[in-house]
C-alpha cells in the first residue's frame, strides 16, 4: 500500500535570490512495511530530498502526498502524527534518561500539560524494547554509547507511533558491528510494524542486503527505484557513481579500486583462495591474462611458481617483485 | 522519582517561607516572630513596627520573591531556548536595554536644560520601555535569522550597543546625575511601594503564565529545534512567546529593581542539579522556589552591615561561587 508519493517533484533551495535545482521531476513511491535506502554520491542531494519528504522545506515544484492529501496543506501538528524523523544532530540532554527522550515520541498525541496515560506508558515501554534497551531505560544519557543514542532516537520515533520514519544518516559515526546492527533492526523494524522506514545512508553493502528498495541518486540522472538486485544487474550502480578510481563490482556488490595494472600472470586452482589471491595480486599491479609467462597454481596450503612453494601471500609478493 | 520531586518541593517551599519571615524580620530594628504575627493578624495599624512591617518590609520580600522567581525563569527559558548552559536574560540586551532607559532620563535631565520630571514613574516607564525596544529588535531579527546561536550573537550586539549609548551619556553629564546612574545600577528591592506593586504582580504573574503555558515546548526544544519541528512545533511562534516572557519577567523586574546579576544563569542549574531532571513541569516551579530563596537570603545579607549594601553586589558574590562549585561538582 502506498503511503507517500511525489508527483513532478522538483527539490532545490534558494540561495541570495538565486534557485539552485538539485533534482527535478521525481516520482516516487513509498509503500507500508518497506525500507528503502536513500543512496547516492555527497551533493546528489540526499538530505534535500529526505527535508523535503518530512515537509521541513518547500519543494520548488510538484507536490508530496501523504494519503493522497498534499503535504504542504498538512498543519505541522498533523504532520507529526504522520512522519517522525530520526537526525544526525547531536541530542545531549542534562539529567534526561532513555525513558525521558523516548516520551518525547508521545508528545504530538498529549494535550498541553504532556500527561502520558498508562497507555502511552506502555507504548514507550515496547519502543524501548524494540531496539532493545529495556535494561538502560533509566539510564542517564551521557552514559550511553553512540550506537544506544542512536536506538534511543529510534525508539523515540517508534513511540511517535506514526505511519512513516525518516532518518537522516542513521548509521553515520557507529562502528561495524553497531552500523549492522542498526540496519538489521530497521529492516525488522519495517517488516514488523508495517511502518515505511525511508533511510538516507553512505553504506553501499549494507543497504544492498537490508533494503527492500533503493532510491539511487545521480547528480545527472536522477533517482532510479528499484529492488538492489535489479539496479545491479541493470549497471545503474556503475552509472551512479561513475569514477576513474573504482568501479562497481558485480560479483560482490561492493567499491572495487581501479589499481594500474601492468603486469600479467595466470592463475589457477582452488576456488576460495583464488578470490584473496586475485585480490592481492590486482593490488600489486597484476592483470590476470590466460597463459601468461609467470603462471601461479593455487593449493590447499600454498602457492606454487615455477616448482617452487610459497606458503604465505607475502612470500609470493616478495618473489614477484624481486622476479621484475 | 515522584515522591522524590514531592518532598523535595515541601522541604524547598518551608524554606523559602522560613527565609521570608526572616527577611520580616531582620533590619536595622529587628522584629521577633510575636511582634510581626501581632501586627498581621490583630491589624494593629499605628504602631512603629507596623508602618516598617507593612509599608517596607513586606514589600520588600515580596519583591525579593517576586525578582527571584522572574529573573531564574526567564534564566531558564533562555537556556533551553539557546541550548547554553551560559544564557539568562541579560544575553538578550534586556538589562541594557532598560539601563540606556533609565540613563537617558536621568543624564539628559542634567544635559538639557529642560526640565524633567525625575520621579519614580518615569525611570520605570523608560525602563520598560527600553527594555522593550531592544526585544522588539531581538524579535524582529528571530524572524529573519533561523538559529538560536545567531541569535544570541545578535541579542549580545544589541546589549553592546546599549551599554555603549550608556557611556557616551555618562560621559556627557554631570557627576550627580552619574551617581544617580550608578546607584540604580547596584540594584535594590526597596523601591517597589504597594503603588508600583500593582503594575509588577501582573506583569510578572503574566510571565510566568506564559512560561507555564509554554513548557511542554520548551521540553521538546531541549532536542534541538529540527526534532522540535518533528514532534509539530511552530519554532517561530514558541521563540517568540519565550522572548515575550522573557521580556515581560526580566523587563519588569530591571525596571523596578535595577540591574540584578547572576539570579537568571545560576538558579536553573541549581534547580536542575536539586532536582535531577530536565522537565520544565518540575523546573519551572523549582526555579521559581529557589530564585525567590536565592534572592531572600541576599537581601537578608545586605541588611547584616549597618549600611545596606547593593544587591546587585551580594547576589554576584553569592551566584559566581556556586556557578564554580557546579561545574566542578560535575567534573
Amino acid at each position: 500500500m502506498s503511503i507517500l508519493k511525489t508527483q513532478n517533484l522538483t527539490i532545490g533551495y534558494s540561495k541570495k535570490g538565486k534557485t539552485v535545482v538539485v533534482q527535478s521531476d521525481l516520482n516516487l513511491e513509498l509503500r507500508a512495511g518497506e525500507l528503502v535506502c536513500l543512496i547516492g554520491p555527497n551533493g546528489s542531494g540526499k538530505s534535500t530530498l529526505l527535508r523535503t519528504l518530512a515537509g521541513l522545506q518547500k519543494p520548488l515544484m510538484g507536490n508530496v502526498s501523504i494519503d493522497g492529501q498534499n503535504i504542504a496543506r498538512i498543519s505541522i501538528q498533523d504532520k507529526a502524527l504522520l512522519i517522525s524523523i530520526v537526525l544526525t544532530d547531536r541530542v545531549d540532554i542534562e539529567n534526561a534518561t532513555v525513558h525521558d527522550i523516548v516520551s518525547f515520541g508521545r508528545h504530538p498525541h498529549s494535550n498541553w500539560w504532556g500527561k502520558i496515560s498508562e497507555e502511552e506508558e506502555t507504548l514507550i515501554l515496547e519502543a524501548i524494547e524494540m531496539v532493545h534497551l529495556e535494561k538502560k531505560t533509566n539510564q542517564l544519557l551521557n552514559e550511553l554509547s553512540d550506537g544506544e543514542l542512536q536506538r534511543v532516537m529510534i525508539a523515540k520515533a517508534l513511540a511517535q507511533d506514526t505511519p512513516i520514519i525518516m532518518l537522516d544518516e542513521p548509521t553515520a559515526h557507529l562502528d561495524l558491528p553497531n552500523r549492522v546492527e542498526i540496519m538489521l533492526l530497521l529492516h525488522k523494524l519495517a517488516h514488523k510494524t508495517g511502518k515505511a522506514i525511508l533511510i538516507s545512508t553512505h553504506e553501499l553493502d549494507l543497504a544492498l542486503q537490508a533494503a527492500d528498495k533503493i532510491w539511487l541518486m545521480s547528480t545527472t540522472k536522477g533517482i532510479q527505484s528499484g529492488v538492489p538486485e535489479d539496479l545491479v544487474f541493470n549497471g545503474s550502480f556503475n552509472e551512479a557513481f561513475q569514477s576513474k578510481s573504482y568501479f562497481f563490482n558485480e560479483a560482490n556488490g561492493n567499491f572495487s579500486m581501479n589499481y594500474p595494472m601492468t603486469r600479467k600472470v595466470w592463475v589457477t586452482g582452488d576456488k576460495t583462495r583464488m578470490y584473496w589471491t586475485l585480490r592481492a595480486l590486482a593490488r600489486a599491479g597484476y592483470m590476470v591474462v590466460r597463459d601468461a609467462e609467470i603462471q601461479i597454481s593455487v593449493t590447499d596450503d600454498s602457492w606454487i611458481i615455477q616448482n617452487q612453494t610459497y606458503e604465505t601471500i607475502a612470500q609470493l609478493l616478495d618473489f614477484l617483485n624481486n622476479n621484475e | 522519582m515522584k515522591s522524590r520531586s514531592f518532598i523535595l518541593f515541601l522541604s524547598l517551599s518551608l524554606l523559602m517561607l522560613g527565609l521570608f519571615f526572616v527577611d520580616l524580620a531582620w533590619g536595622s530594628i529587628h522584629l521577633s516572630l510575636r511582634e510581626i504575627l501581632s501586627v498581621f493578624l490583630e491589624k494593629e495599624s499605628n504602631g512603629i513596627n507596623s508602618e516598617i512591617l507593612l509599608n517596607f518590609r513586606l514589600p520588600k520580600a515580596i519583591t525579593a520573591v517576586l525578582a527571584g522567581a522572574s529573573l531564574s525563569v526567564a534564566g531558564l527559558m533562555m537556556q533551553t531556548l539557546f541550548r547554553n548552559p551560559l544564557a539568562d536574560p541579560y544575553i538578550l540586551g534586556v538589562s541594557s536595554g532598560a539601563s540606556f532607559g533609565v540613563a537617558l532620563v536621568m543624564m539628559a535631565a542634567s544635559i538639557f536644560p529642560v526640565v524633567f520630571i525625575s520621579s519614580g514613574w518615569a525611570l520605570i516607564a523608560a525602563a520598560i520601555v527600553g527594555a522593550s525596544v531592544v526585544l522588539l529588535l531581538v524579535v524582529g531579527v528571530s524572524f529573519k535569522v533561523n538559529n538560536s546561536i545567531s541569535l544570541l550573537i545578535v541579542g549580545l550586539m544589541f546589549g553592546t550597543i546599549a551599554g555603549s549609548l550608556v557611556s557616551v551619556l555618562q560621559n556627557l553629564s554631570n557627576p550627580d546625575a552619574i551617581k544617580l546612574f550608578v546607584m540604580w545600577t547596584f540594584g535594590s528591592l526597596s523601591a517597589v511601594n504597594w503603588t508600583y506593586m500593582q503594575v509588577l504582580l501582573p506583569v510578572v504573574l503574566t510571565g510566568i503564565g506564559l512560561a507555564f503555558f509554554l513548557q511542554k515546548r520548551l521540553d521538546g526544544f531541549l532536542l534541538g529545534e529540527n526534532y522540535a519541528r518533528g514532534l509539530g512545533i511552530s519554532i517561530q511562534q514558541t521563540r517568540f512567546l519565550i522572548v515575550i516572557a522573557t521580556g515581560l519577567l526580566a523587563g519588569g523586574i530591571t525596571a523596578f529593581t535595577g540591574p540584578i546579576a547572576f539570579v537568571g544563569v545560576a538558579i536553573p542549574h541549581i534547580a536542575r542539579g536539586i532536582f535531577r531532571t530536565s522537565s520544565h513541569k518540575i523546573l519551572l516551579p523549582a526555579v521559581i522556589i529557589c530564585g525567590a530563596s536565592l534572592l531572600l537570603i541576599c537581601d537578608i545579607i545586605t541588611q547584616i552591615p549597618t549600611y545596606t549594601l547593593p544587591i546587585n553586589t551580594v547576589s554576584a558574590l553569592f551566584g559566581a561561587p556556586i556557578i564554580i562549585w557546579i561545574i566542578l561538582k560535575k567534573k
